[in-house]
């Protein structure tokens, strides 16, 4: 064993248009350790790692590998140096196959050209070290399935022999089989002297992996200690820095919703399967769940996305599934989405805050053809006051602002439109604890203005402290409803998996 | 052996666009010969190919930066370019035609160079930048040669219009009418030139790291970027080869029409061309699917419907009109895919 620890950060800081990302990071990581990174969004896990990755250079502070000062211009010198990034936004080339993704920055060649027999070998035997012989190394990636994806991305890291392979949030597409196969991957790792940072919001994952947890907080390293050290209610504290309380804003007593929402027994292709489900005016129906088991296709039926959708839908009085998103927005439905991604689908990135403010509803500041500067004006202002937006000039490009203020141009976006319903797609992913209270509190707002409310979220406490009765689908379908002091995180993870409460172990 | 079958399978699945074009290609072309009087012969077919060379390689020239997800608008000024500067390189002694020959194709290949350059350190969208570039090419082109003309070779000329039979007749290698070279003596000699240049350039290319690397661009820029593949590079080799592939159109004409002319016209008739047969071959505007081998199929596939209005008696005044039709069929098939897609937000992915 040498000295040095096999990665060592000192005093790293980085900013980012004046705002601070990381400010003086030291950070150590060993050999043949699996170490958790843990931390709120914006604490600077995903900024520390592109700086260990070289996607990001430090502005201030010195990265060592094996004692030694290391200066990456790219990825590909972090590479070189053995360190390997398996990414949330996968690396992989969507038009080619899996076995060119494999291999695609050092591939095996033979005259100066890819030797594509070779290459082909290398991916099956990558592919069967993470018992994915049922990925055909000929296919495009484009045709894999997210969860497929993400394995070969694996693959791909482990052919580049690495000595420190870092996992962000790399397990969440995958199923619980090949969750269990990257553990033991993991595990041989560790005996073979690698290091791994381990990124996740998972408890259980990093309780049963890890050996060493270290937590971030707005961008500085609070403290490393080892496994079993500290009480998860302890390392909870540590991430927020205050007690877990007063996050949501308080429920109403409960009272019966006349239905408004009525959907009933909604089938698209292989991802819905059956949904039924109401949502009342007033009332927050959360929709919970793993990922991907149809809570954004649900979502995309019922704003008129899909085509082939069969099934019941009723909004109020009127009856079928809308065709187009423009019909859905319209009366007599006034459906309002805010989708997944918000930087694809939520907002024109190069456009001004104005423009996106209004996108949805032109119709509303237009005299005849004809948009009306005044009337658009004042609707961008109100719109930007009603949700406290944090902008310099309506003109600037909405690309400028922070992420949970893109969030709230979409939401205020859709609100321009008086939506009698709202659909909102995990609304507070990615953004910082501030504002999301602001959107829990908004939520209730709209509730109690009689609006019906179905919100989507990956965060448990989030369906826990918003909302009266949650859903939560499994493989296409409701499978259980939870009302009242029923929401709870055991019931919402034992539904999630489909099994009875009690038989899975239940962190925080 | 099974499992050959199942990657044929799938590889035609994943080419099917290319697979498409050479269907529509083999029709169109069996179809003009059953209805040519002298259908089905050399003469027919040596005729075809000499009219089809040029358009083939700035066809290949343009897909190498449409792979990338950019657009080359220089592709038909800088074959403009090269023939001129093949017409008065491109004669005298036999060495002077071979230096004559490398002179035109490094000329092609060194404005497709800079082209690169431009694109990748100026940092300027690639159909911005060749149409300025464009330009350039089309004034140098008029400056080497203000009046059409120019003295290539007539050997040459005589020799590479022709079959194999008249090549080597020609020069004199061997005696033509030997029994062994029969079988091959009809073939004509462009029809070589575009599968020796085309597919023996573009099929090595396409197997190296920086090949493989355009079509990542094409196809997540990010994603290859992330996994440190060379970026720059690979856009500057693409702008280069495009500028061979032109520049081997450029040489081809000139020695074909046996002169240079900077025409502007024709210039920008074949950029456009260009585009439209990339399209037809299968391969995406939005870059990362396709490739040259799809365009040269395409570039024929436009020659050939060029070609019935010869033995059809079609009003010459109608030919752009139903050209125009013809094309606008032929990429519409293409679109049929739309027709599967459930969630409509994949139509705009």
């Amino acid at each position: 064993m040498s000295e040095h620890p096999f990665l060592q950060l000192t005093g790293v800081s980085k900013y980012f248009a004046g705002t601070r990302a990381l400010e003086s990071v030291d950070f150590a990581c060993e050999r043949g350790s699996i170490h958790a990174v843990l931390g709120e969004n914006g604490a600077g896990k995903s900024t520390l790692i592109k700086i260990i990755s070289g996607v990001l250079k430090p502005d201030t502070g010195s990265i060592s590998i094996d004692g030694m000062p290391v200066d990456y211009a790219s990825p590909a010198d972090a590479n070189a140096a053995g360190i390997v990034c398996i990414f949330q936004e996968l690396s992989l080339v969507p038009d080619l196959t899996v076995a060119d993704n494999i291999s695609l920055a050092q591939p095996p060649r033979r005259f100066g050209m890819i030797d594509r027999r070779a290459q082909r070998e290398i991916a099956e035997h990558l592919l069967a070290r993470i018992k994915c012989e049922d990925v055909d190394p000929n296919a495009l990636v484009r045709d894999l399935s997210l969860s497929r994806r993400q394995m070969v991305e694996i693959a791909k890291a482990l052919g580049k022999r690495p000595r420190l392979l870092i996992l962000d949030e790399a397990t969440s597409a995958l199923t619980r089989n090949d969750v269990e196969t990257v553990y033991g991957l993991l595990a041989d790792l560790r005996q073979d002297n690698v290091a791994s940072l381990f990124i996740s919001h998972r408890m259980n994952e990093v309780e049963r992996l890890c050996d060493t947890l270290s937590v971030f907080r707005n961008g500085r390293h609070v403290e490393t200690f080892a496994k079993g050290e500290k009480t998860d209610g302890q390392i909870v504290r540590l991430m927020i820095g205050r007690e877990v309380d007063a996050q949501f804003p308080p429920k109403p007593a409960p009272t019966e919703h006349p239905a408004h929402l009525r959907v009933n027994a909604l089938s698209w292709e292989k991802r819905l399967k059956g949904a039924s489900l109401t949502v009342g005016r007033g009332e927050i129906v959360g929709l919970g769940g793993l990922d991907g088991q149809g809570q954004k296709e649900l979502m995309l039926a019922l704003f008129g996305v899909l085509r082939g959708v069969e099934g019941r839908v009723e909004v109020g009085e009127t009856s079928g599934v809308p065709g187009d998103p423009a019909i859905a927005k319209q009366a007599p439905r006034r459906i309002a989405l805010v989708p997944e991604d918000r930087k694809t689908e939520g907002l024109m990135l190069p456009m001004s805050i104005a423009d996106n403010l209004l996108a949805a509803s032109y119709a509303y500041v237009s005299v005849g053809p004809f948009i009306s500067p005044a009337l658009e004006s004042q609707a961008v202002s109100e719109a930007v006051a009603r949700l406290q937006i944090k902008i310099g000039d309506p003109q600037d490009a909405v690309a400028t602002l922070s992420g949970g203020n893109q969030q709230k141009v979409v939401i205020a976006k859709w609100l321009m439109t008086d939506p009698d319903v709202i659909l909102l797609n995990d609304p507070t992913r990615g953004i910082d604890v501030g504002t999301k209270q602001e959107i829990y509190r908004l939520m209730r707002r709209l509730a109690d203005e009689g609006r019906a409310i179905l919100f989507y979220s990956t965060d448990y406490a989030e369906l826990i402290g918003c909302c009266e009765r949650v859903a939560i689908m499994y493989d296409g379908a409701i499978v259980a409803e939870l009302t009242g002091d029923a929401v709870t995180e055991e019931a919402i993870v034992a539904a999630s998996l489909n099994i009875h409460a009690g038989a899975f172990g239940v962190t925080q | 052996m099974s499992s050959k079958l199942a990657n044929l399978a799938s590889s035609i699945r994943q080419n099917r666009a290319f697979a498409g074009a050479v269907l529509m290609l083999l029709a169109l072309f069996v179809l003009y010969n059953i209805l040519h009087p002298r259908g089905f012969s050399s003469a027919v077919l040596i005729q075809n190919a000499n009219e089809s060379v040029a358009i083939v390689f700035v066809a290949m020239a343009q897909t190498i930066p449409v792979l990338l997800g950019g657009l080359d608008l220089s592709v038909g000024a800088v074959m403009t370019l090269s023939a001129c500067i093949a017409s008065v390189l491109v004669n005298g002694s036999p060495l002077q035609i071979i230096m004559g020959m490398v002179a035109t194709l490094l000329a092609g290949t060194a404005f497709g160079f800079c082209n690169g350059l431009i694109v990748v350190y100026g940092r300027l969208q690639p159909i911005i930048a060749t149409l300025a570039t464009g330009a350039i090419a089309m004034g140098l082109a008029l400056f080497i040669r203000p009046k059409p003309g120019g003295d290539v070779d007539g050997d040459l000329n005589w020799a590479v219009t022709n079959s194999l039979w008249d090549f080597v007749d020609t020069y004199g290698f061997f005696d033509p009418d030997a029994a062994w070279f029969a079988p091959v003596a009809w073939i004509p000699v462009p029809l070589l030139i575009i599968l020796v240049f085309g597919a023996g350039v573009w099929l090595p290319f396409r197997r190296t790291v920086i090949g493989r690397t355009i079509y990542a661009i094409g196809s997540a820029e990010g994603a290859a970027y992330m996994s440190g593949l060379p970026i720059n590079r690979a856009k500057i080799a693409a702008f280069t080869l495009a500028g061979f592939f032109a520049a081997c159109g450029g040489l081809y004409l000139a020695i074909q029409t046996a002169s240079g002319n900077a025409d502007i016209t024709q210039a920008g008739a074949y950029t456009l061309n260009s585009i439209a047969a990339v399209v037809l071959g299968g391969t995406s505007l939005l870059g990362g699917v396709g490739g040259a081998l799809g365009s040269l199929i395409g570039a024929l596939i436009l020659r050939v419907i060029s070609f019935y209005f010869r033995i059809l008696s079609i009003d010459p005044l109608l030919q752009p009109l139903v050209e125009g039709l013809v094309l606008l069929a032929a990429v519409s098939l293409g679109a049929v895919r739309v027709f599967r897609i459930k969630n409509r937000l994949d139509l705009f992915r």
